[in-house]
């Protein structure tokens, strides 16, 4: 399913954080979103998921509308958000995080089957899963995040600055297993403040500033430095 | 003096200290489930075990079987903690927990205020399982039967809580929506399921505890239980609120030091008892502010 979202406009009392912005993140699909701090991205993710309520435009996956729903319904219906900070339950085991992915899913048919490939993903998860979440170190937290989201079984997966502090040969890895995620059919919306990366990664990438999107990126423009730059300061 | 410390040691004294402990515990565990997950303190929690009583009562005074009775109090208990949630704590789940806590006070004093106005200040008797009030002798030691009744319904009541926490998945959801609600509902779990509930849940320990506490105290007025509420929150602030863990023994040390200075005290001077119980509250937050159960740091933000 596809996830639209149109013309979304969000608002923080009065003053606009996000205006007018249009895209669409396609099944298969890695789309960026990247942007200087304070340009809306998490606000976009916060609205798609209804976590902040939209003032304007319209979210929809497939051909049913995600506006003004609930947090919980938003992910019963098939998006599932990786959080900044991950915000994983550091007291509960790595099995328990992974088992509340299994909140947003309708009926716990194949959850054994579901297990297993994700752990086959996400070694370091089946490797530690009786240890407590919080006792993981970033990457593996990070990890973590991804396959608690993934345990839902999403149409549509939102990662918010996944690579956030973590070192660069677990930036690799996240964004490699992004890829896989790609190829099982999954949309993927990456929010990052990895630039080029992000660029070379995502079949398109918007660059939001002040809330509106100004461009759009594809690998072709990861080796193009100057133009990215260009959107930045735009 | 050496006569207060004879009696306080006393076994009997010891025993009934912890059936009171016990019937505080589940209490206790009704008032920090709701915390925990909704971060309400329910002062209207005494008026749910008020109303029970007031069941067990009236059918008490129609004669009705003791099961029926029973079976009453839980049907009144629960339908009023439903009640609650939904036009109560539900809508004002977002605001902050001063308007919370202001309109649970709001709400047992409207209980309070309606059983004074249905069952007059005197209240009604409920005497079907006053014969559970006779001892048994259990090694050299008279032993009311309620007392080990309460011990053991509390045991078992606690079992299965921990199981229902532990090895369901709604016992996940309502530990997850304890640590970090946003998250929880951002992976799907739904808050108005886990607080119902919890609030079930609640509702159904309060019943239990009307059950037990009106063996003790057969004559049921508006006021029923609201001392022992206040203690238990006490017992509950004393203890840590943010773990259901330190809530729990926080209300059985309250109920239970009650209990043995309550045995100990001479009868002339057990006037003294409250004040001697809040003083030693005063004591414990002022050397524990987070509580006396609870580990290392407080109220910290869970990354």
């Amino acid at each position: 399913m596809t996830l639209t979202v149109t013309n979304l406009e969000v608002a923080y009392g009065g003053v606009l954080a996000v205006r007018d912005v249009s895209f669409t993140v396609n099944p298969g699909e890695i789309v960026g979103l990247i942007g200087p701090n304070g340009a809306g991205k998490s606000t976009t993710l916060h609205a798609i998921m209804g976590l902040v309520p939209s003032r304007a435009g319209e979210v929809a996956l497939g051909d049913k509308s995600l506006r003004g729903r609930t947090p919980e319904a938003v992910a019963r219906s098939g998006v599932a958000l990786v959080p900044e900070g991950r915000r994983l339950f550091g007291e509960l085991s790595v099995e328990e995080n992974l088992r509340l992915g299994l909140a947003a899913r309708p009926s716990s048919a194949g959850v054994a089957e579901d297990f297993a490939e994700i752990f086959e993903l996400f070694p370091v998860c089946e490797e530690f899963k009786h240890r407590h979440a919080g006792a993981l170190s970033g990457g593996q937290q990070q990890q973590l995040a991804i396959a608690r989201a993934m345990m839902a079984k999403p149409a549509i997966l939102l990662l918010d600055e996944p690579s956030l502090g973590l070192a660069p040969t677990v930036v690799d890895l996240v964004f490699s297993t992004l890829e896989t995620i790609a190829e099982r059919g999954i949309g993927v919306l990456l929010v990052e403040q990895r630039a080029q990366r992000t660029v070379a990664l995502a079949a398109r990438t918007h660059v939001l500033a002040n809330g509106e999107l100004r461009l759009t990126l594809t690998p072709d423009d990861a080796a193009d430095t100057d133009r990215m730059v260009a959107a930045y300061l735009a | 003096m050496s006569e207060f410390l004879r009696d306080a040691i006393d076994l009997q004294v010891q025993v009934d200290a912890i059936g009171l402990g016990a019937i505080f515990a589940l209490m206790a565990v009704g008032i920090g489930l709701v915390f925990g997950v909704m971060r309400l303190v329910n002062f209207a929690y005494g008026q749910l075990i008020m109303a029970g009583a007031f069941a067990i009562a009236f059918a008490s005074e129609r004669d009705w079987p003791v099961g029926v009775g029973i079976a009453l109090c839980f049907a009144v208990v629960l339908a009023l903690s439903l009640a609650m949630e939904r036009v109560v704590f539900r809508p004002l789940r977002t605001q902050s927990a001063a308007v919370m806590l202001i309109a649970t006070f709001a709400v047992a004093f409207l209980l309070q205020s309606i059983a004074l106005l249905w069952f007059g200040p005197l209240g009604k008797t409920a005497t079907s399982l006053v014969q559970l009030n006779r001892p048994v002798e259990v090694g050299g030691v008279d032993i009311r039967k309620i007392t080990i009744v309460a011990i053991v319904t509390a045991a078992v009541c606690l079992v299965l809580l921990v199981a229902l926490l532990n090895r369901t998945s709604i016992g996940l959801h309502m530990r997850a929506a304890a640590i970090d609600a946003q998250t929880a509902r951002l992976l799907g779990v739904r808050a108005n399921a886990v607080s119902t509930v919890s609030v079930l849940i609640a509702g159904a320990l309060a019943a239990v505890v009307a059950v037990m506490l009106t063996v003790q105290f057969p004559t049921v007025t508006p006021t029923f239980a609201l001392q022992e509420t206040i203690l238990v929150l006490a017992g509950v602030v004393v203890g840590g609120m943010t773990r259901l863990l330190s809530a729990t023994l926080g209300g059985f040390s309250i109920g239970y030091v009650s209990g043995v200075l309550g045995g100990a005290l001479p009868s002339a001077q057990s006037q003294y008892l409250p004040s001697l119980v809040f003083g030693l509250v005063i004591l414990v937050l002022l050397l524990r502010p987070d509580g006396l159960f609870t580990r290392g740091r407080g109220l910290v933000e869970r990354v």
